[in-house]
């Protein structure tokens, strides 16, 4: 197979009559930050929820390290190593900040139908929650209950759980969604770093955010795709240029 | 078994389906459209054959009764919906169970106190008192068919509301879109208010129709109860078209489980739940 | 799950001492009628024990099943029809029988309904739970709904020896209690495992489960099928204990008096089940002492608890543990109040 981590031929859903998606092909390389943009309604989140598994698609295919995984369901791709993250912050409000990484961590068991022994006494998923813990840069709140802390908290909180199932692969929807200047900053700083050890699929609304870190870039429009490719070269593209970026200022 | 035989049962057992009907519609429309699930239901039902058999003894004239009984059903639902369902929109279903099993409870309480524990029967009106000779050797009883009748035309014209009038277009709109209704400046409360009315006034009015059939004994609301739930989990939670289909092969299921297999009629329909649920797991319309 | 506040562990404590000691004192104290009191302590226990795996499904699990009395009675049954009519069942076929049948039963329900959530399980469950009373009601092989007799009580002997008379009230009691502050043990040890963990989860956010790469399904299916099973071991206990068993302790009314307990006592806690039982029952017993309608001011006790005490007794006295301990240090379990209190 290609070097590809990611592939969608011809990934198209449709919901009655409307065309969420049609007919996206897209191409992600390891360790790279490849980013999808378009303006609301343009079919960003059908899009993360069909590479997910949280939605089927009406046809095409989804190959992840060249299997096709096209139709699995969520728990099943997320043990091939997809990580996703959700756009509304989908995290355990009433466990603390660990117990919502050790959950995560203890998803890479064979199982968890273990009934006698505490969940944080297994070394393997205490380390790796602890881990995950570190990397979203959380470590210290480790004990704060989730539901106490600040949104762009909880927003690092949510990657760190998707860390903590050892994926290979990011999704993330909306990271930065709802943050000021200051933390979606903190945010970038971290995806820069994850994409040194992770491929990396990030849907995003904030555009400097994106261009100051994504590799390749794919623009979606009323569930189409205008370009996709290296960033430069989809910034530069006229199609691009007049359907989404020229009216920029007023969309973003 | 005679061709009689099988035209009799089928004929009961589409009438006892009608009449779950009534009642199961309510009780899907309430959660359709409110969300709500209103373990009270069969208490109201009990309430309507009670409020017949007192009724009916104090004017002495079946539908001068009916007529009577059936506003005092919907002040009750009124009332009910006024002063308790409201506190439960936004909580939770386990509250919602909790609250009308508590409703049950003192409903039964105060039907025992006014009304005592006895078995009482309704006397059939005279007009519907006689059969008709439905073939040369067939016999029917007028009132059942009279019961199917009334049923029926009820379904008819529920359905006409609900597809063709402003009303029904405002309570599906409120079913799909609560905020949506809201922004055209209706009341939503107001209907709310209606609907669990209309679901109250229908359930003890099948209620009222079965007590000369069924008599009228303490225990018959929650058997009810559960009935219309068989009904409404077979033709899928808050589909009408679903409960009017499922309260005919509830109805047919029971009477014919009764004459094939009368030691274990009581099960037949939850049976017929089971395979329902192998096959289609929300049901046959959801 | 956390640690329990202190003081809550000290009135757990106080209260496991009171009843272990009853029946030393109970013949001074209730005179004549300590026999009552310690059958009816007995009973109540039986129902706490249904009502504690209740808490799994509802409290920790998010499902409202009004199935519980079903799998109760059904193992009452399975004692009661399979026991020998003039000779006593070894506790050793007795135990995995009834527990085997209550939990194929949960496992043959839970596999039909675990698709289903919200109102449509409610329904479900009560509708399965009446089909099981009617199965006893109507068959003749159980004596319809007269009900049927248990006349010998299991027998718990190793090689002849005879290690507990359960003929004895006093040591039935003691089995009774016994059994419900090691499940109560049990069960608070699942929930800090991994298997609690995830049940936890799916109650908060089953979606977020199941991206995490759980399948759910399987865990609400255990919890549905654990909860069963312990129901039936409580149904095997209360067989036991009136050497009677009747349709009606299948039926779903009784399901959800269970269900009101567990509420009343305060969901999700294990130990609020419990209290839940007793305050249930003195309540019962007490209007009942009042009036033939016990039942109205009982419902309206219900429906009072709904508007008024969503949390239970048992979210009363964290609250109330919690207000003691934030004076000093910052417990743990501030979140989950708080948090439960905005849901």
């Amino acid at each position: 197979m290609s070097a590809l981590i990611l592939e969608t031929r011809g990934l198209s859903k449709h919901f009655g009559g409307l065309r969420a998606v049609s007919d996206i092909s897209l191409q992600v390389a390891p360790r790279e930050i490849h980013a999808i943009i378009g303006p609301n309604g343009a079919g960003k989140s059908t899009m993360v929820n069909l590479l997910s598994g949280h939605l089927r698609p009406s046809s095409g295919q989804v190959i992840f390290n060249g299997r096709d995984i096209t139709g699995l369901a969520p728990n099943q791709v997320s043990h091939l190593g997809v990580g996703r993250s959700f756009q509304r912050t989908n995290i355990f409000p009433s466990f603390s900040c660990l117990e919502n990484c050790l959950l995560a961590a203890q998803s890479r068991m064979k199982n968890s139908f273990r009934f006698f022994r505490r969940s944080d006494s297994y070394p393997l998923v205490r380390e790796r929650a602890e881990q995950a813990l570190q990397a979203c840069g959380l470590s210290s709140k480790g004990h704060s209950t989730a539901s106490s802390m600040s949104y762009g908290e909880q927003r690092q909180l949510e990657i760190g759980m998707v860390l903590a199932t050892e994926p290979s692969f990011l999704l993330l929807d909306e990271p930065m969604a709802g943050m000021g200047k200051e933390e979606s900053s903190r945010v970038v700083e971290l995806l820069a770093e994850l994409s040194r050890d992770y491929s990396l699929v990030l849907v995003e609304h904030d555009m400097d955010a994106v261009f100051s870190i994504a590799k390749t870039l794919t623009v979606m429009v009323n569930g189409q795709m205008l370009a996709s490719g290296p960033l430069e070269r989809v910034r530069n593209d006229p199609a691009v240029q007049e359907a989404y970026l020229g009216d920029g200022e007023e969309q973003f | 078994m005679e061709l009689s035989t099988i035209l009799i049962q089928t004929l009961n057992g589409l009438q006892y389906g009608l009449l779950l009907f009534l009642i199961a519609s309510g009780l899907t429309l309430i959660f359709g459209i409110m969300h709500i699930i209103n373990l009270a239901h069969g208490a109201l039902y009990m309430v309507g054959a009670y409020l017949m058999y007192w009724l009916s003894g104090l004017v002495d004239n079946f539908f001068l009764a009916i007529l009577l009984a059936v506003p005092l059903a919907a002040l009750l639902g009124v009332l009910i919906e006024r002063f308790l369902i409201q506190a439960l929109y936004r909580r939770e279903h386990l509250d919602q169970v909790l609250m009308t099993f508590g409703l049950i409870m003192v409903i039964d309480s105060l039907r025992s106190i006014v009304w005592g524990n006895d078995v009482h029967s309704v006397a059939i009106p005279a007009v519907l008192s006689g059969s008709i000779q439905l073939t040369e050797t067939l016999d029917y009883p007028l009132y059942r068919l009279f019961i199917s009748a009334v049923c029926a035309a009820i379904a008819l014209a529920m359905y006409l509301v609900l597809q063709r009038s402003r009303l029904g277009m405002i309570i599906r709109g409120g079913s799909s879109n609560r905020e949506m209704v809201q922004c055209l400046g209706i009341d939503i409360r107001l209907i709310y208010t209606l609907v669990f009315a209309a679901g109250a006034a229908l359930t003890a009015f099948a209620g009222m129709i079965a007590a000369p059939v069924s008599s009228v004994y303490p225990g018959m609301g929650n058997q009810i109860l559960i009935i219309a739930f068989v009904v409404v989990v077979i033709g899928g939670l808050g589909s009408i078209r679903g409960a009017f289909l499922g309260a005919l092969l509830v109805g047919l299921t029971a009477t014919w489980g009764a004459v094939l297999v009368p030691q274990y009629a009581g099960m037949a329909v939850y049976v017929l739940m089971a395979v329902v649920l192998l096959f289609k797991p929300r049901g046959l319309f959801a | 799950m956390h640690a329990l506040p202190r003081p809550i562990q000290l009135l757990l404590a106080l209260l496991l001492l009171l009843m272990a000691a009853y029946p030393l004192f109970g013949a001074m104290l209730a005179g004549e009628q300590h026999d009552f009191f310690l059958q009816q302590l007995t009973s109540i226990m039986i129902l706490a024990i249904v009502a504690l795996g209740l808490d799994l499904l509802v409290g920790v699990s998010g499902m409202v099943s009004l199935a519980s009395a079903a799998f109760f009675g059904m193992a009452g049954y399975a004692l009661v029809l399979f026991a020998p009519e003039y000779a006593a069942l070894s506790i050793w076929i007795a135990l995995p029988l009834c527990l085997g049948v209550s939990a194929l039963a949960a496992l043959l329900m839970g596999v039909l309904i675990i698709r289903t959530s919200g109102i449509f399980f409610i329904m479900v469950t009560i509708a399965f739970s009446q089909m099981l009373y009617y199965l006893f009601h109507d068959a003749s092989f159980a004596g319809g709904s007269d009900g049927a007799y248990l006349f010998m009580k299991p027998e718990v002997a190793i090689a002849g020896v005879q290690l507990l008379d359960l003929e004895n009230r006093t040591t039935l009691f003691y089995v009774v209690l016994a059994s419900l502050g090691l499940l109560f043990v049990l069960l608070r040890t699942f929930l800090r495992a991994p298997f609690g963990r995830v049940l936890l989860g799916i109650k908060e956010n089953e979606q977020r489960v199941r991206a995490m790469g759980f399948n759910p399904l399987f865990y609400k299916l255990a919890a549905f099928v654990i909860a069963g099973t312990i129901a039936g071991y409580a149904g095997m206990l209360s067989a036991t204990q009136y050497g009677f068993v009747s349709p009606g302790q299948l039926s779903w009314q009784m399901s959800a008096h269970i269900l009101v307990m567990v509420i009343l006592g305060g969901m999700g806690s294990l130990f609020g089940p419990i209290l839940g039982a007793f305050a249930f029952e003195g309540l019962h017993h007490w209007f009942a002492s009042l009036t033939p309608h016990w039942e109205l001011p009982m419902g309206v006790v219900v429906i009072a608890m709904v508007l008024l005490l969503p949390r239970g007794i048992a979210g009363l006295l964290l609250q109330l543990a919690q207000r003691e301990s934030s004076k000093t240090t910052q417990a743990p379990l501030a979140g989950t109040i708080k948090q439960e209190a905005e849901q």
